[in-house]
């Protein structure tokens, strides 16, 4: 164990842990202002009544995501001040331009959002929620392009031991970066739409009486939201029917351009690609295993070159070449974490995504049929949506393995390994201490998180009015006055 | 190139200091300005809806220092590495005490909450001024000195705001802590003053003299209950002292560094410029209007 091994821990378990929260941020935003808008345009209630609860949940949770994402900010130069010193001229500018173009627009305007219901008009106070989630999506895709650039450098020239950037425009439009921005973005959107999915399955179980496992009741405690929500059967099988497109929708661009990801991989990055398939050796008509031993012949020749036959290079002659290349060392990442990412984050996502097109078909043609109303979501139905809340999130970290683990040994591929990136006056001591403070808060915080999270939709959204309600509380419109609180906060 | 973005870097962490140093102030008297909860919600009210966009000035800051001038951001994290992850370690606690402080239920969560908010605005205030102070002489008493000094004119700027921004019984205890934070304060600062005269630039002097005479001002006009003009001395207070700063960081931001070994390539300086000059004056212009929308006084008890 050295100081090496520690920042890497360190930069993982922050990174990881921050992306846990991204996700929903970029997702969820954008989902509260789809229902906002349908508040807007239609008049009612319900979707302003899913506005408040969503947009709650999605505050919960955008705490989390700012405050781990200035550590992120830090990191690179506390951890990594070789890297920093060596990249900084390309790499930082789109961390500047992040901030600058994105995290300002993000967070100003939802504070405007947040404290603005009643001092805004209508119109001003939503465009300000689309504002913070268009700053959301611009930041995801700078910070990928800053990523992007570390797998396969453009737009630079090495001088005097730095980086020099020749090309902004290169770095912005890396392949690379085109590939992957639609690909994490739509893969936020699954996790979003399957949190979604699994808080309408959750609620629409609740509301009729049932609990998670067959055969038991809800235990419902006081004051519970359950009995009057019965007034507005619609609205859970409204927000499940609109994350189920999302997360469908989501699915089909994830698959694309994963696609293309994994065509690039073979020019730029190899060693990840036969690191994700175990393949050894270069090898015509590559098989793809789906597991160790269960292989279809040509797949993977066929995902990655988009021809059965075509040559996909293997790890160990890939590391004979680059030792002739760079000089001898081990160029192999972490083979098991790299070969299992891959197929976690493939088959975890696509079964929400089919978890959610299933849906659809079940849910399709609502009115009409049973009398006008609305065609139920069957009971077991609502028990396997909450599977989509863990699938698609252990699904998207387990991505982020396979890219940057796959990465290994560099930093920057074929530019800066990862043993000459660390702080050189860092000692061991600060390190461990840092990480293992870390490691602490954000545990205690995860669980507070967690807590907030659940009491929260336990409780379901704020109650209509009940008739019985003292008759001086009563407004003149008690659906307004009891539907715009002044804060949300 | 290389001086204009020196001064674009100076002029970012201005605001910073100056936007979040009430933030600081605001959340370190959290406590001492409230009798109830009403009242902390009034005190948190006044920042509620801007501290998240007054942090981006920080992380905007540092964005830039590590496109601009790479080695100068990694020599800076990298050897006050304790203090920085304190002060991002504080700025945590803060921030999810502030987000998180109307979402949860019991008086023992409202109350952890709020030990967060505390923490993590004494704590950064306080590094902040460390950092710096040991940055320019290297010294404990320096350090010791510099964070006194940020601490302190953070508290005092953040009662200030809060005078301004309320009503009750809130503004007349803010008035008061106001009062008492000068007196920590303006010692302080006189301390420091002899210190700058051979360090760097001639106009750091001047500077210096205007930080001094504006905190002297917006001590008089609390006093003489003119907030508003009162706000505008401390913010100056801050900003003259920031610029006196990185007036004597101009020639060496690090021991053994000079600017030109830092920066970065001429090219990554004009186009980072260009997009700067664009981008920057609309963010100023959003964030303007933001307290705009928000600009009555808080009353206790009404939103
Ligand atoms: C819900 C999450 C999710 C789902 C369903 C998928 N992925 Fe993915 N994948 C990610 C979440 C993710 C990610 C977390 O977003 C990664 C990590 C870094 C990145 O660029 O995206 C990623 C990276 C990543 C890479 C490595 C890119 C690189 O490092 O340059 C490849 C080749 C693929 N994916 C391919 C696929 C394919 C072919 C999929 C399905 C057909 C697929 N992914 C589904
Ligand atoms: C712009 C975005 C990112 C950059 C610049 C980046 C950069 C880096 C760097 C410098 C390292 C250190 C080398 C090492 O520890 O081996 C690293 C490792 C790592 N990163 Fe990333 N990363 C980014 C995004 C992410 C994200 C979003 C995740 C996942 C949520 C992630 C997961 C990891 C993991 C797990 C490691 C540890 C790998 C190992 O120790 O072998 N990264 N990355
Ligand atoms: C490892 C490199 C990363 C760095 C340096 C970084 C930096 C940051 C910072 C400083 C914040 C807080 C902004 C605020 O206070 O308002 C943040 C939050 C966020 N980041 Fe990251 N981030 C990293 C990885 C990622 C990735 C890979 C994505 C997207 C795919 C992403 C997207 C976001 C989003 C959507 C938020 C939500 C909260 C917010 O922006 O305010 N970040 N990040």
């Amino acid at each position: 164990m050295d100081a090496l091994d520690l920042a890497r821990w360190q930069f993982g378990v922050t990174t990881v842990y921050h992306f846990l929260f991204v996700p929903l941020t970029i997702g969820l935003g954008v989902y509260v202002a789809g229902l906002q808008t349908a508040w807007h345009l239609t008049g009612k209630e319900h979707y302003l009544r899913l506005t408040k609860f969503f947009g709650k949940l999605f505050l919960i949770n955008f705490a989390m995501g700012v405050v781990t994402g200035i550590v992120q900010e830090f990191q690179f130069g506390m951890n990594w001040s070789e890297y920093s010193t060596f990249v900084g001229d390309v790499f930082g500018a789109p961390l500047a331009l992040e901030a600058l173009l994105a995290f300002f627009l993000e967070s100003t305007f939802l504070g405007l959002w947040i404290f603005g219901w009643d001092r805004l008009p209508k119109r001003v106070h939503l465009a300000c929620l689309w504002a913070a989630v268009i700053g959301s999506n611009l930041s995801a895709y700078f910070i990928l392009a800053a990523n992007a650039w570390m797998k396969h450098p453009v737009g630079y020239e090495v001088v005097d031991g730095r980086a020099r950037m020749t090309d902004l425009w290169a770095v912005l439009t890396n392949s690379t970066a085109l590939a992957q921005v639609p690909h994490v973005v739509a893969a936020s959107f699954v996790v979003a739409g399957g949190f979604v999915i699994a808080v309408a399955g959750y609620r629409i179980l609740r509301e009729r009486g049932l609990g998670l496992r067959p055969g038991r009741p809800a235990r419902t405690a006081a004051g519970d939201a359950t009995t009057p929500m019965r007034r507005l059967p619609d609205m859970w099988r409204t927000s499940l029917r609109a994350a189920l497109v999302m997360t469908a929708i989501a699915g089909a661009v994830v698959a694309g351009s994963g696609d293309l990801s994994g065509q690039l991989l073979r020019e730029q990055q190899p060693m990840k690609l036969a690191a994700a398939e175990g393949l050894r050796h270069d090898t015509a008509g590559a098989p793809f295993s789906i597991a160790p031993g269960v292989e279809v012949p040509g797949l993977l020749s066929l995902l990655a070159a988009h021809d059965p036959g075509a040559t996909v290079q293997g790890v160990d002659d890939i590391q004979a070449r680059y030792e002739k290349t760079f000089g001898p060392a081990d160029y192999t990442p972490n083979l098991p974490v790299v070969f299992w990412s891959f197929r976690v984050m493939i088959g975890f996502g696509m079964a929400t995504v089919g978890l959610s097109v299933l849906g659809l078909w079940l849910t399709r043609r609502p009115r009409r049929r049973h009398g006008g109303m609305a065609k139920p979501v069957p009971d077991w139905f609502a028990r396997l949506c909450v599977l989509a809340l863990p699938l698609p999130a252990i699904a998207i970290i387990s991505g982020w393995l396979l890219s940057e683990i796959g990465r290994q040994p560099w930093t920057v591929q074929g530019e800066l390994m990862t043993a000459a990136s660390v702080s050189p006056g860092v000692s061991l001591g600060e390190v461990a201490i840092t990480l293992a403070i870390f490691t602490v808060l954000y545990g205690l915080l995860a669980v507070a998180e967690g807590v907030l999270l659940v009491r929260h939709v336990k409780a379901g959204p704020e109650l209509p009015p009940v008739e019985s309600a003292p008759a001086g509380a009563v407004p003149a419109r008690p659906d307004e006055a009891r539907l715009t609180p002044t804060l949300m906060y | 190139m290389t001086t204009f973005w020196f001064i674009v870097i100076a002029f970012l962490w201005t605001g910073y200091f100056v936007l979040e140093g009430f933030d600081f102030g605001v959340g370190a008297l959290l406590p001492l300005l409230s009798r109830s909860e009403a009242d902390r919600k009034q005190v948190l009210g006044t920042i509620g809806p801007v501290w998240d966009g007054n942090e981006v000035w920080l992380i905007t800051a540092i964005g830039a220092m590590f496109a601009a001038f790479p080695a100068w951001y990694s020599g800076l994290l990298s050897g006050f590495y304790l203090a920085v992850f304190l002060v991002i370690a504080g700025l945590v606690v803060r921030g999810v005490g502030l987000e998180w402080r109307g979402k949860v239920h019991s008086r023992r969560e409202v109350a952890l909450c709020d030990a967060g908010i505390v923490t993590g605005s004494v704590l950064p205030a306080f590094l902040w001024g460390a950092i710096f102070g040991n940055l320019l002489f290297g010294t404990a008493l320096a350090t010791v000195l510099g964070g006194a000094l940020s601490l302190s004119v953070a508290v005092l700027h953040g009662a200030v705001f809060v005078a301004l921004k309320t009503t009750g019984g809130v503004r007349a205890r803010a008035r008061r802590a106001a009062l008492l934070a000068a007196v920590g304060a303006v010692p302080v600062a006189l301390a420091t003053l002899p210190s700058v005269p051979g360090k760097g630039p001639m106009w750091t002097l001047g500077t210096a003299l205007l930080a001094a005479a504006a905190l002297a001002a917006g001590v008089t006009l609390v006093w003489g209950r003119r907030e508003g003009w009162a706000f505008t001395a401390t913010a100056t207070a801050i900003a003259a002292t920031t610029a006196t700063v990185f007036g004597v960081l101009w020639t060496a931001p690090l021991p053994g560094l000079t600017l030109a070994e830092a920066a970065s390539a001429p090219y990554t300086l004009t186009v980072l410029t260009w997009i700067g000059l664009i981008a920057l004056p609309g963010v100023i212009a959003y964030q303007a209007w933001t307290y705009w929308v928000f600009r009555k006084r808080l009353t206790a008890g009404v939103h």
